[in-house]
């Protein structure tokens, strides 16, 4: 029996050629409607398990946050129903709502009383949520006075102050400070083993493969692809890159990060790929797994000389490690003006966990200092996630083996 | 049925937000409860003087020199809580969207809360006006409790205008621009601070549409002239507080949908 079901469920907003439309449509009786119906979400069939997770990836705008809230009853569907059995408890936007002028206190009962607990029940769990929380003294201080990462702390404690049957989690999880990250994390993965079922919009692929066991793929307001988590990974990965080498060739930058090129542009570089052994692209990476970095580059001039370096960056930009072509001792010499190459780099991502990125540099010499012809930074991004292999810490992956003798 | 059981199950946090309301009111300043009687104090003080002393207006048939201020504070104060639930109950919706977007919870219960706030507010000065009242002699007796049946439909009134000028607002935010200019003729064009009986027969006979006249004149009957107010003339504004109410409600159910798309 399915805890949550999806039918053919829709969402469109009504828009209004001008503003005088929509009173036309209001007060002229049997008049036409006057707007169009502008679809985000359409076609939407699933249906969840108690005890299962599921995933929900797509790119910003596909319609992922209207899908979880029709499923969090605040936006109403246009077509199609959701059936939900139990209590459903959803984290959207956390921390919006409270009242800045009171204390944390009295904002996290009002947010209980929202959520529908009875005042018994309120009392009972009270010093629960402060304790969760961690906020100390703070929580008789107003919520004007209360850091973001406070604020979150407490809504998060008080949201999940009951098991729910089902939670819905949007990507707003991931601010606070590591610690609480940790903390909140561990608490969801509590519920998952007491059996919620679990709803999670991400980017984080690491997180989508670690804790769901299926995944959908949200694309341009339809359920694209549905599968294993890691299926629907490579095909998300797929689409970007398509989105990539399309329509915006070369910025495949996150939000907020922004790629840098240099460089004199003598030679240009035309395509970066990260493929997998068979030469599909990809995005993630398992701990150990062999991937090649395949660069396509022009040279726009007679150039005497051409190198091409790399350096493979974590989270926080340093290099993990770098080479180029003069250090490898294929530097190609005498260039023609308008040839084209590709630079097949096959290596093993022996790297830990984490998202990482690749810059990459066209020069004359050993170091692009010496006629540096283009230089870009967050070339490409990828992110290593552990699938097989044991846990273990650190950016890179230095498997022992393990003997130990008992001397005494 | 389903609307009462659902205020019913969120009584917790109804409640809890007109004491938190209350208290946000006043409880950041020094004289606190203070104002609300304040307010309405200074506002009656000002017509007095301004009626009664300067422009020299007589209270016909009355000795009493209290009698034209009790006249205004039974106008004011009743026009007060109809004022304070529309205007707001208007404005709720917009003002709660960040918790609508957020929540799911039942959306009535933000103009239930308005309607107690303004309850509890009118109830403290009332009393305040009632107590003053006995002390100072001018105390009707038993004609007083026909005060509860005329706030019961002005209530009803103020309920049903109130949601719908809630739902229309957030559809079109004009309403809310033009209900507080509306707000200021409906005033003047209730005998509230002058008598009905110094307008020209003319304007007397159309001033019978206006809703609140009945109501107001009903409490001014009561507080004033101290007999029972004229019962058939309620019909009208109790039939239109039924009216307004299902409109308000059946506005409320169909657009509930695109309500949230629009905030």
């Amino acid at each position: 029996m399915s805890i949550l079901s999806v039918i053919n469920l829709g969402k469109a907003y009504k828009q209004y050629s001008n503003r005088w439309a929509r009173l036309a449509e209001w007060f002229i009786p049997v008049s036409k409607p006057r707007h169009h119906l502008h679809w985000v979400l359409e076609g939407i069939n699933f249906s969840l398990e108690p005890g299962e997770a599921l995933g929900i990836v797509g790119i910003n705008g596909a319609g992922k946050s209207t899908l979880l809230k029709m499923i969090a009853g605040t936006v109403q569907p246009t077509t199609g129903q959701i059936q939900v059995r139990g209590r459903l408890a959803a984290l959207l936007e956390l921390g919006m709502g409270f009242h800045p002028d009171f204390s944390g206190r009295q904002n996290a009962l009002m947010a209980a009383q929202l959520l529908g607990y009875s005042q018994d029940e309120i009392a009972q769990l009270m010093p629960e949520i402060e304790a969760f929380a961690e906020i100390g003294e703070y929580i008789d201080q107003p919520v004007r006075v209360y850091s973001s990462g406070m604020q979150m702390r407490l809504a998060f404690s008080v949201a999940t102050a009951i098991r729910p049957d089902i939670l819905v989690i949007d990507e707003a999880l991931s601010v606070g400070d590591a610690y609480f990250q940790h903390k909140s994390f561990d608490r969801i993965r509590q519920f998952q083993n007491q059996g919620s079922t679990l709803l999670i919009v991400s980017h984080d692929k690491a997180a989508i493969q670690s804790i769901c066991s299926r995944a959908i793929l949200i694309n341009s307001g339809r359920l694209t692809y549905e599968g294993k988590p890691e299926d629907v990974m490579n095909y998300y990965n797929a689409l970007l890159a398509d989105k990539v080498n399309h329509e915006i060739e070369f910025s495949q930058t996150n939000a907020g990060e922004t790629q840098i090129i240099s460089g004199s542009g003598e030679a240009s570089i035309v395509a970066v790929r990260l493929l997998d052994q068979q030469g599909d692209l990809i995005e993630v990476f398992d701990v150990g797994q062999s991937a090649v970095l395949q660069v396509e580059v022009r040279a726009n001039k007679d150039l005497p000389e051409l190198v091409l370096g790399y350096a493979i960056k974590d989270r926080l930009g340093q290099a993990i490690f770098g080479t180029n072509t003069h250090q490898l001792k294929q530097v190609l010499c005498n260039v023609k003006k308008d040839s084209t190459f590709i630079f097949d780099f096959c290596f093993v991502a022996n790297l830990g966990e984490g998202s990482y990125s690749i810059s990459i540099a066209l020069h004359s010499d050993n170091t692009h200092i010496s006629n540096n012809y283009e230089w870009r930074e967050l070339a490409a991004l990828f992110s290593v996630v552990n699938m097989k292999h044991l846990a273990f810490l650190g950016s890179s992956w230095i498997p022992p083996t393990l003997e130990i003798k008992k001397i005494i | 049925m389903e609307l009462i059981k659902s205020l019913w199950n969120y009584r917790g946090f109804i409640l809890g937000s007109v004491k938190r309301d209350f208290q946000f009111k006043y409880l950041n300043s020094l004289l606190g409860i203070g104002w609300m009687v304040l307010q309405p104090l200074s506002m009656i003080t000002i017509y007095t003087i301004i009626f009664s002393q300067i422009m020299q207006a007589k209270f016909p048939g009355s000795a009493n020199p209290l009698s034209y201020s009790i006249y205004l504070c039974a106008g004011i104060l009743t026009w007060g809580l109809f004022s304070e639930i529309t205007s707001r109950a208007m404005n709720t919706f917009i003002e709660n969207a960040n918790l609508l977007k957020k929540i799911n919870f039942p959306r009535v219960c933000l103009p239930a809360i308005i309607v107690l706030n303004a309850c509890l507010n009118f109830g403290i000065i009332f009393s305040l006006f009632t107590l003053f009242l006995l002390i100072s002699g001018n105390f009707p007796g038993l004609v007083y409790i026909s005060v509860f049946p005329l706030l019961l439909i002005l209530i009803l009134l103020a309920i049903g205008l109130g949601i719908t000028l809630g739902v229309v607002n957030i559809f079109f935010r004009d309403v809310s621009q033009f209900y507080s200019i509306f707000l200021q003729f409906w005033f003047w064009l209730t005998p509230i601070v002058y008598l009905k009986s110094i307008l020209p027969a003319g304007v007397q006979r159309w001033i019978g549409l206006n809703p609140l006249e009945p109501l107001i004149a009903g409490f001014h009957a009561s507080l004033v002239q101290q007999e029972w107010p004229n019962w058939s003339s309620l019909i009208y504004p109790a039939i239109l507080a039924i009216i307004l109410g299902a409109v308000g409600m059946s506005l409320f159910r169909k657009h509930a949908g695109d309500m949230m798309d629009e905030l």
